[in-house]
């Protein structure tokens, strides 16, 4: 018997005790599980980071979200666009430094398709207080199919750093019930 | 070459010491100091600034104090740590020397260069990118320059520890195979290899990119960088394991209850690298789900598998070892009556735990695919880490420092009271901090954050009113690790540059010398040939699988209840 520092002589390839065998099996089916869990999600589960993903370029991009503001917009707030798609479609929202665009109004229950990028750095999607978190970055377009469960005033919140006025980087997402008719 | 080296025999241990492998392990160890000195001194003012009742910093130097912290400590005082325990692995626990003495100081210097380097950028705010320094966030050229420098001469570190085992090897100075901590060393030292090759694979184009002469795609950047990024947490993770294997033999002779058992799980640690450097890229637009599934886990998870092995054996090799030497009552007297107030003991014993209960279980469960949906750069991913890489892995290079300073600086360990309880300070602040950090990550606080009472921002954000009070306790915890880390700084610093010399017969109750090396534990029986049961480990891990499964399923049903996404 040796310790860790202490060459072991002879033959150490040796086969394990029973206790020891009895946590690595335990330890190995557990693993199975963590691994299983998420293909499971992935059939039996509603939340994914799965979305539909291609290149795009930054400036394409721009063009994409001004149209779409253009095309739906409802008003106005603190010089930011507040624009309401219809339900089911595609809504489009841009990360630069330090604004996200535009101001969101959704319809509680229904799926739109929700396109996240950035026009220069890296930014973080973080929608609070539901705490649904997503990597944007430049050139690439990130689709993904949303279903607000709840109906409230959101915010997006940036969380990954992109230069000194990163903390100033909060966007706004409005739920409005879509039985109550509010519009 | 042979011929020229010089060696000593350390009376405790009965090991022949390299005059030049000394000198290395200890100029590393006393740049690895001052760069936990620099990092130790951001991590206060970044905590005194997040914690937003005192809020010090400007926003500017908030993110430029950030970066410095970040890369103090990730990079420069580990690796440099890491260093010496590469020294120490080869050529002292193998009795030989270094094979290229003349080369190992010249990466030293390369190091130190591509460090100070790297700190002058930062400091003089040419490089606020953070320690990821996402591209086409853009530092200045020099910034890369050091880290490559620092990586190259890190790379030819890890190229002498293998040259050491060969030369050893030839020249037998061991017999048998090498020792457990030698060989977990040298998983340490593969890893680095191709931790630094994916270094040198993504800092070279952006050094070339930030003097505009290539492109640089911002996912490639992100995939590339976090083969260097995590991969070299798993170095620290190899390292910090090796380390429990030597602290648990230098404290109380824990010995290797299976050492095919154990070489397995750091192979697995080797195999499965990858996995690590996938889970930062789960919800990522640029990669598919089949990729994230298989790359986060290779259907297995087997890495996470290894570091379970090694929770069961470390304690389990301690038990049997406690239990041979008659400490048999019961499930746990074996722990009760080890020497707690011995500082190598005690951080040893914080290390394992905070590292599994809290690093590991959080880990695991935010690298879930889905999971990272309600983890990805909150509060929960400094925290995960501050467990697994502070309260694990530096506190186990504290533990071990406390071995270094009489075993190889031949020092008393200076203000030895003092010593005796900062593993309970550094472990006891690190724990309050790391689960409160993580507890308000779990409301949604994002990391990296200047300022998340949202002052000047266009629109509030109102997070979980419990969030100030779970930031507060945070603070709290920091606020006392910061003073066990300043204990450490003193008293290695102190020990090492004005301490007494340890005389060749270190006496029993001698001032400042662990209880290791006073009393070193009784020799196991010569009759023993097989260990017994470890019943009270057993317990143990069952307990920490209950406290997985646990948090794990509590994250999914967490997810459960967010928007509909897909």
């Amino acid at each position: 018997m040796n310790t860790g520092i202490q060459s072991p002589r002879g033959i150490w390839w040796k086969p394990a005790d029973r206790t020891e065998k009895l946590w690595l099996s335990i330890a190995f089916g557990w693993c199975l599980v963590l691994f299983a869990m998420m293909p499971l999600w992935h059939l039996k589960g509603a939340q994914n980071p799965s979305g539909i993903r291609h290149r795009v370029d930054p400036s394409a991009y721009a063009r994409r979200v001004n149209e779409f503001i253009k095309q739906y917009k409802v008003g106005e707030e603190a010089g930011h666009a507040i624009v309401e798609p219809p339900p089911g479609s595609d809504v489009y929202v841009m990360g630069r430094m330090w604004a996200w665009e535009p101001i969101l109004k959704l319809r509680k229950g229904v799926e739109y398709t929700l396109h996240l990028s950035s026009l220069d750095l890296n930014h973080g999607f973080s929608l609070q207080p539901v705490n649904l978190n997503f990597q944007v970055l430049p050139g690439y377009d990130y689709g993904l199919r949303v279903v607000p469960t709840e109906a409230g005033d959101f915010r997006m919140v940036c969380n990954e750093f992109c230069g000194i006025g990163h903390h100033l980087m909060v966007g706004r997402v409005i739920v409005v019930d879509n039985a109550g008719g509010g519009k | 070459m042979s011929a020229t080296a010089t060696f000593r025999i350390c009376p405790t241990t009965g090991l022949k010491i390299n005059a030049q492998a000394e000198a290395l392990i200890k100029a590393n160890a006393v740049a690895a100091t001052v760069s936990l000195l620099i990092g130790g001194i951001a991590a206060v003012l970044v905590l005194l600034t997040r914690w937003q009742v005192v809020h010090l910093l400007s926003a500017a130097w908030f993110y430029r104090i950030l970066t410095v912290h970040g890369m103090s400590m990730l990079i420069f005082f580990i690796l440099f740590f890491e260093m010496a325990v590469l020294y120490f692995a080869s050529a002292v626990l193998l009795n030989s020397r270094v094979a290229t003495p003349r080369l190992a100081w010249a990466s030293f210097g390369l190091m130190i260069l591509g460090a100070v380097l790297v700190e002058w950028m930062m400091w003089a705010g040419r490089a606020d990118v953070l320690f990821t320094s996402y591209v086409p966030l853009r530092a200045d050229p020099l910034f890369y320059l050091g880290v490559i420098l620092f990586a190259v001469g890190a790379l030819i570190v890890v190229a002498i520890f293998f040259a050491t085992l060969v030369v050893a090897k030839r020249e037998r100075t061991y017999q048998g195979s090498v020792p457990l901590v030698t060989f977990g060393a040298a998983t340490a030292a593969i890893i680095a290899a191709v931790a630094l090759g994916h270094g040198a694979a993504i800092y070279i184009p952006t050094f070339f990119w930030s003097l505009g002469w290539m492109k640089v795609d911002p996912e490639i950047y992100r995939m590339v960088w976090w083969g260097l990024g995590h991969a070299s947490q798993q170095i620290n993770v190899s390292a910090m394991v090796s380390i429990w294997y030597l602290l648990g033999a230098l404290t109380i002779g824990a010995i290797v209850l299976n050492e095919k058992v154990s070489r397995t799980a750091f192979v697995l640690y080797i195999l499965f690298i990858n996995i690590a450097s996938a889970h930062h890229l789960l919800v990522d637009p640029g990669l598919p789900p089949t990729w994230k599934v298989w790359n986060t886990s290779y259907a297995m998870y087997l890495a996470v598998l290894a570091s379970m092995v090694h929770g069961f054996t470390v304690p389990a090799g301690m038990e049997a070892g406690q239990r041979l030497r008659g400490y048999t009552k019961g499930l746990f007297e074996w722990l009760r009556k080890a020497p707690w107030g011995d500082p190598g003991f005690s951080a040893l014993v914080f290390s394992i735990i905070i590292f599994g209960f809290v690093g590991g279980i959080t880990g695991v469960t935010f690298g879930t695919e889905q999971i990272n949906i309600i983890a990805h750069n909150t509060l929960r991913i400094p925290g995960h880490f501050h467990a697994t890489v502070v309260a694990g892995t530096a506190l186990a290079f504290m533990g071990i420092t406390y071995y270094v300073i009489p075993l190889i600086f031949r020092k008393q360990v200076a203000f030895w009271k003092l010593a005796k309880i900062q593993p309970y300070f550094f472990a006891g602040g690190m724990f309050i901090f790391s689960v409160f950090m993580t507890f308000a990550g779990t409301f949604g606080v994002p990391r990296r954050h200047y300022d998340i009472s949202f002052s000047r921002a266009p629109f509030d954000v109102q997070f979980n009113p419990a969030v100030d009070l779970v930031m507060g306790i945070m603070a709290l915890g920091g606020l006392i690790a910061a003073v066990g880390g300043a204990m450490y700084l003193l008293i290695t610093v102190w020990s090492v540059f004005f301490g007494k010399p340890l005389t060749a017969d270190a006496a029993p109750g001698m001032y400042g010398v662990p209880q290791g090396i006073q009393t070193p534990p009784k020799p196991i029986p010569e009759t023993a040939t097989s260990h017994g049961p470890t019943p009270g480990t057993l317990v143990l891990v069952l307990v920490f699988l209950a406290a997985f499964v646990a948090y794990y399923f509590v994250n999914w049903k967490l997810l459960s209840d967010v928007w509909r996404v897909g």
